[in-house]
């Protein structure tokens, strides 16, 4: 099988702003693997470092140590983003655009020619239900618009891999499911998705197999099924996986 | 090549979907042809006057179009979180730089074209003939000019994370180098060491921008500058240009985006 994303003893270290408290470490050594055609969810609380980890894969923070790869190219290099999408967490863009300008605007970025933006942008705006508001400016979508052009946006290229930082946060049930359409779609379709996300039910469903992280480190990695063991469900395993128990709580 | 172009393509949409340009056009319409009306001395022939007012306001509002809306865009990417999308492509972050500015200083280039051709029909209404190539002169060296600043705003931009911090280091720097950077070396020789060296040092590292001002040769109808003397200002320009996005790149590469 062939390995689209991997880290290697990856270590993020950020200088904290406070005064005496030195550097902090948001990502320890982690050690990750993600095959072609898997989705793959990533799972931690929040501050446990999965956005950091994201933030390294797409070259937005350098590694402190260790390495981390894409298609077997360092993400250092832009050429290892030609063949991925990413949707953020919170999806902003630029208002004064339209939805259809936008997104001729990423492909142009990605090399895509004229003949295939006139094809895939009236697509992918069918396919996020933004066909009727394409020549609107983007100023003037509610929150879930704007985020169905986040994921138009990050099909532009047809990417090989796909990386959604909590996708469904925000989404009423028509949008999260809209999302799991697309997941569902990419993956017959032999795309790797990886994504991070609390919706742990949701994760249950569409992912093959998943990693939690804590406090920067890497706690479990394995199918579902494998993860779920011996608990009800994966948010059980799940509590577990991070040392939190009912009877701490209580 | 064309990632830089599109970056650049949609600067310019920012620039021609937003209203500060227009407002400022218009105010300095309004202005001249509020000039314009008066006739000085009962003299209609007097054009100087109107000729200087527009020009100054043309260098005026030129030079706030270049520093707010370069000082803004690397910022606002940050704060509006269109950067992370836009990163998230094989954009290189050179790529993205030299985008902004190739779209600052086209919008500043479209911008002046409008002032001049509104300048130039102001003049010519008054005096009768359009003096078409001093005008040319006047505007290619104001928009080199303003070529220089929006790299320096750019880089700015990238040190100073607030627009408004670094629009306002960018207008004092402007008009310190406009008003004081020629007369630089004549303090230098009235300081005493080590303050002399280090005057002389900045009157030869800083930019001269007031060398592309050639708005008497305009305002006076005076020969034009000779096309050397023209083409040299232009690589001097050029040369500031490339020293400060050369800055802007190696500092933005090494900068966290999160």
């Amino acid at each position: 099988m062939t390995t689209i994303v991997r880290t290697e003893k990856l270590r993020v270290e950020y200088r904290s702003r406070e005064l005496r408290q030195g550097t902090k470490v948001a990502v320890c050594g982690l050690d990750l693997e993600v095959q072609a055609g898997e989705v793959f969810g990533f799972l931690g609380p929040n501050g446990a470092g999965k956005t950091t980890t994201m933030n390294v894969l797409l070259g937005f923070v350098p590694p402190t140590r260790g390495a981390a790869y894409m298609f077997g190219i360092d993400v250092r290099q832009p050429i290892a983003r030609q063949r991925i999408g990413y949707l953020p967490e919170l999806t902003y863009y630029y208002k004064f655009l339209t939805a259809e300008e936008l997104l001729r605007f990423y492909a142009r970025i990605f090399g895509l020619t004229r003949a295939e933006m006139d094809r895939r942008i009236p697509a992918l705006l069918k396919l996020v239900e933004l066909e009727a508001a394409a020549k609107r400016p983007i100023k003037s979508y509610s929150k879930g618009m704007q985020q169905r052009v986040g994921l138009a946006q990050a099909l532009i290229n047809n990417p090989d891999l796909l990386i959604m930082d909590e996708p469904t946060s925000g989404l009423d049930p028509l949008g999260r499911m809209k999302v799991r359409e697309i997941i569902q779609r990419l993956k017959n379709e032999g795309k790797t998705v990886f994504f991070s996300s609390h919706e742990l039910g949701e994760v249950e469903l569409v992912c093959d197999r998943v990693a939690i992280i804590h406090q920067g480190e890497l706690k479990a990695i394995g199918s579902v099924a494998e993860i779920r063991g011996a608990y009800p469900n994966l948010e059980q395993a799940f509590l577990a996986c991070i040392g939190y128990s009912r009877q701490s709580v209580s | 090549m064309k990632n830089i172009l599109a970056v650049a393509g949609v600067v310019i949409k920012e620039l021609y979907r937003r209203k500060d340009f227009y407002v400022l056009f218009i105010v300095t319409v309004l202005i001249c042809l509020l000039m314009a009306s008066v006739n000085i001395y009962n003299d209609a022939q007097i054009v100087r006057y109107l000729k200087e007012i527009a020009l100054l306001l043309i260098w005026v509002c030129s030079l706030v179009i270049a520093v707010t809306t370069t000082a803004r865009q690397i910022p606002a990417e940050r704060e509006n979180r269109t950067l992370q999308p836009l990163l998230a492509k094989p954009l290189k972050r050179g790529q993205l730089v030299l985008g902004k500015f190739l779209g600052c200083w086209l919008a500043c280039g479209l911008t002046l074209i409008c002032f001049y051709v509104f300048f130039g029909a102001l003049a010519a209404s008054r005096e009768h003939h359009w003096q078409l190539l001093n005008d040319f002169q006047a505007g290619v060296l104001q928009w080199f000019m303003l070529g220089i600043v929006v790299a320096f705003a750019l880089l700015g931009s990238l040190i100073f994370a607030a627009p408004s911090s670094n629009s306002t280091i960018c207008f004092v720097l402007v008009g310190g180098i406009l008003f004081v950077g020629r007369h630089l070396d004549q303090v230098a020789l009235g300081l005493r060491e080590p303050a002399r060296t280090l005057a002389y040092a900045l009157y030869f590292v800083i930019p001269h921008l007031e060398l592309f001002d050639v708005r008497d040769l305009v305002i006076h109808n005076w020969p034009l500058v000779p096309w050397t003397y023209f083409g040299l200002a232009l690589l001097y320009a050029v040369f500031y240009m490339a020293v400060f996005l050369l800055g802007a790149c190696l500092v933005f590469r090494r900068q966290a985006v999160n």
